[in-house]
């Protein structure tokens, strides 16, 4: 029996990873396309480009690490708040949730399609920045990692976002912009971290995004606020917390938001 | 009950804040049966096959899916299920034939049985020609038949079907029943839940009546029917309307009379020896019976005396 364990393990491991590759598949076709995640994912990021930019003089190459980061920062973050609450609307959500797919499994998905929109998404700033500009990939392999591990916890904040018990993904979606908006003007997208008032440089630390821009930037060739070495565990580790806090959260919310 | 029990309920309890949705609720369901769950609304219908289904967990008791507790092994009881809810919850977006697909994917069945099978089960609710159209575009009694595919495909060992009739075409709902009962009779364990006592007395085996989250009885329809035996009655109808109310509970044994359009129900503990009476009766007033039957209460008699008892006055 003991030498089974492992084994029926490793097939439980399995059945739910493909699971979860089914879940990322519903939701390209369902979600990807809804407008509130291309207008909060797509055209959010821009508009914000463009009021930034505008009238400014800073060289363009110099600002397309911290374009690409606020696009994948929008883009990841976007698919889970809207997931969740859309299927609870749907009354889908009940009959997904009684399938044999573990809620991990469930949430795993959810953030898999948030990293897959977001990185997929990143490769448009990435080509009008090198086509554009004069910007060059110095690290290829720091700017992968950068926006891997950003996508990655991202979406796993955009998923804990989705877990309180709401039924409108209006609702879910205005509280992901309280979250992701104060965020965004503390990581140093707009202006570099030690330029910034010493409350924000605080503040910085605390935000996925300025590890993930830090990364980005370095990645580009252009010295980042933090190391990489530091960028890259505290984006695994804002990831396992996110992914962690949005598995307690939605089980403690799931009958309430039935 | 007949068979292993699949399904294992013990002190089953279900609270929300200070309201006990669901109170310390007992019973087992055998394998291959058609087991009715019957209640007015709020009674704890739902919570206890949300609890069953894995959506939310007890707050106490115990409740076991083919032998695996569905606290303990959440997954492994909801792999031997499938759920047909109430609200017909498809993917509006989907086509029909990837709503199946998506619920055969996520149950883990192999490509080239769920593709059999879809097609399969599609051709046998009437859904095949609609196979590329979006869920949308499908009427509610269409997207009810597509709910039973996509939980069919998934092969289960047990179904659940929370109301599957409700508000459905009469055509959508004879088709349902009758795609249930023929699964039934190939070895599936069906949990039915209905406000419909026509439709659990013609298709279950056994029923289990909840109260104000208390079960009031667990047994077949003929045994619970033995229960209420104060519901027997003669039915009779005349062929002109002199036949007076006040005359015929004149009749020896009659308990009560009531009249019920044209037909008159003489309520008795022995229907028959009424009936000869009520012959007797009519002669003797040159009366003329057009109809005239005895009367087992019906399942709705059973359930509305049942259900009639305020909180744990039922049992």
């Amino acid at each position: 029996m003991k030498a089974q364990a492992p084994v029926e393990t490793a097939d439980t491991f399995r059945r739910q990873a493909l699971a979860a590759t089914v879940i990322v598949k519903k939701n390209a076709l369902l979600y990807y396309l809804k407008p509130p995640v291309l207008i909060f994912g797509v055209l959010f990021p821009v508009f914000f480009f463009m009021a930034f930019k505008m009238g400014r003089p800073i060289a363009p190459q110099e600002i397309v690490p911290g374009m690409l980061a606020m696009a994948l920062w929008f883009t990841a973050s976007a698919v889970g708040p809207l997931v969740t609450p859309w299927e609870r609307r749907a009354g889908t959500y009940e009959r997904l949730i009684a399938t044999p797919v573990s809620l991990k499994a469930i949430l795993a998905g959810d953030v898999a399609s948030g990293v897959l929109f977001g990185s997929c998404l990143s490769a448009v700033p990435i080509a009008l920045g090198l086509t554009l500009t004069e910007s060059e990939v110095s690290s290829p392999a720091l700017l992968v990692c950068g926006i891997i591990l950003g996508a990655l916890a991202f979406s796993s904040l955009g998923v804990l976002l989705a877990a309180p018990p709401a039924s409108s993904p209006s609702n879910i979606m205005l509280l992901s912009n309280l979250v992701r908006l104060p965020l965004l003007f503390v990581s140093g997208i707009f202006l570099p971290i030690s330029q910034m008032p010493a409350w924000a440089r605080w503040a910085a630390p605390l935000s996925p995004l300025s590890y993930a821009s830090a990364l980005i930037r370095s990645g580009f060739g252009r010295p980042g606020y933090f190391p990489p070495w530091l960028c890259v565990l505290m984006l695994a580790v804002f990831a396992v917390v996110f992914f962690h806090g949005a598995c307690c959260f939605h089980r403690r919310w799931r009958a309430r938001a039935l | 009950m007949t068979g292993a029990a699949v399904i294992d309920v013990q002190g089953l309890t279900r609270r929300f804040g200070p309201l006990t949705a669901v109170d310390h609720v007992d019973f087992q369901v055998g394998k291959g049966e058609l087991f009715g769950f019957l209640g007015p609304n709020g009674a704890g219908k739902t919570t206890t096959v949300r609890m069953l289904t894995g959506v939310i967990e007890p707050s106490e008791g115990t409740a076991s899916i083919e032998g695996h507790d569905v606290r303990l092994e959440p997954v492994l009881s909801r792999a031997h299920l499938a759920v047909v809810p109430e609200q017909a919850n498809v993917y509006l977006d989907l086509s029909v034939r990837r709503n199946v697909m998506l619920m055969a994917q996520l149950h883990g069945v192999a490509r080239r049985q769920r593709i059999r099978e879809s097609e399969r089960l599609l051709e046998l609710t009437g859904l095949a020609d609609r196979g590329r159209h979006k869920a949308r575009t499908l009427s509610k009694g269409l997207r009810q038949r597509l709910m039973l595919c996509a939980a069919l495909v998934t092969d289960p060992d047990i179904l659940f079907l929370d109301e599957p009739t409700a508000g459905l075409d009469v055509k959508s709902a004879r088709l349902i029943r009758r795609v249930v009962r023929d699964m039934n009779s190939d070895g599936l364990t069906v949990f039915l839940t209905t406000h419909n006592m026509e439709e659990a007395e013609e298709m279950c085996s056994r029923v289990a009546i909840i109260n104000h989250g208390r079960i009031a009885a667990v047994d077949s329809p003929s045994r619970l029917r033995t229960r209420v035996e104060s519901s027997r009655y003669v039915e009779v109808v005349f062929a002109d309307e002199a036949g007076s109310v006040a005359n015929l509970a004149a009749i020896e044994g009659v308990r009560q009379v009531s009249t019920e359009g044209r037909f008159r129900r003489l309520y008795a503990d022995s229907p028959a020896r009424v009936a000869a009476g009520l012959i007797d009766f009519a002669a003797q007033k040159g009366v003329e019976i057009t109809h005239v039957c005895t009367r087992e209460p019906s399942l709705e008699d059973i359930f509305i005396e049942l259900t009639r008892a305020g909180p744990g006055e039922g049992t």
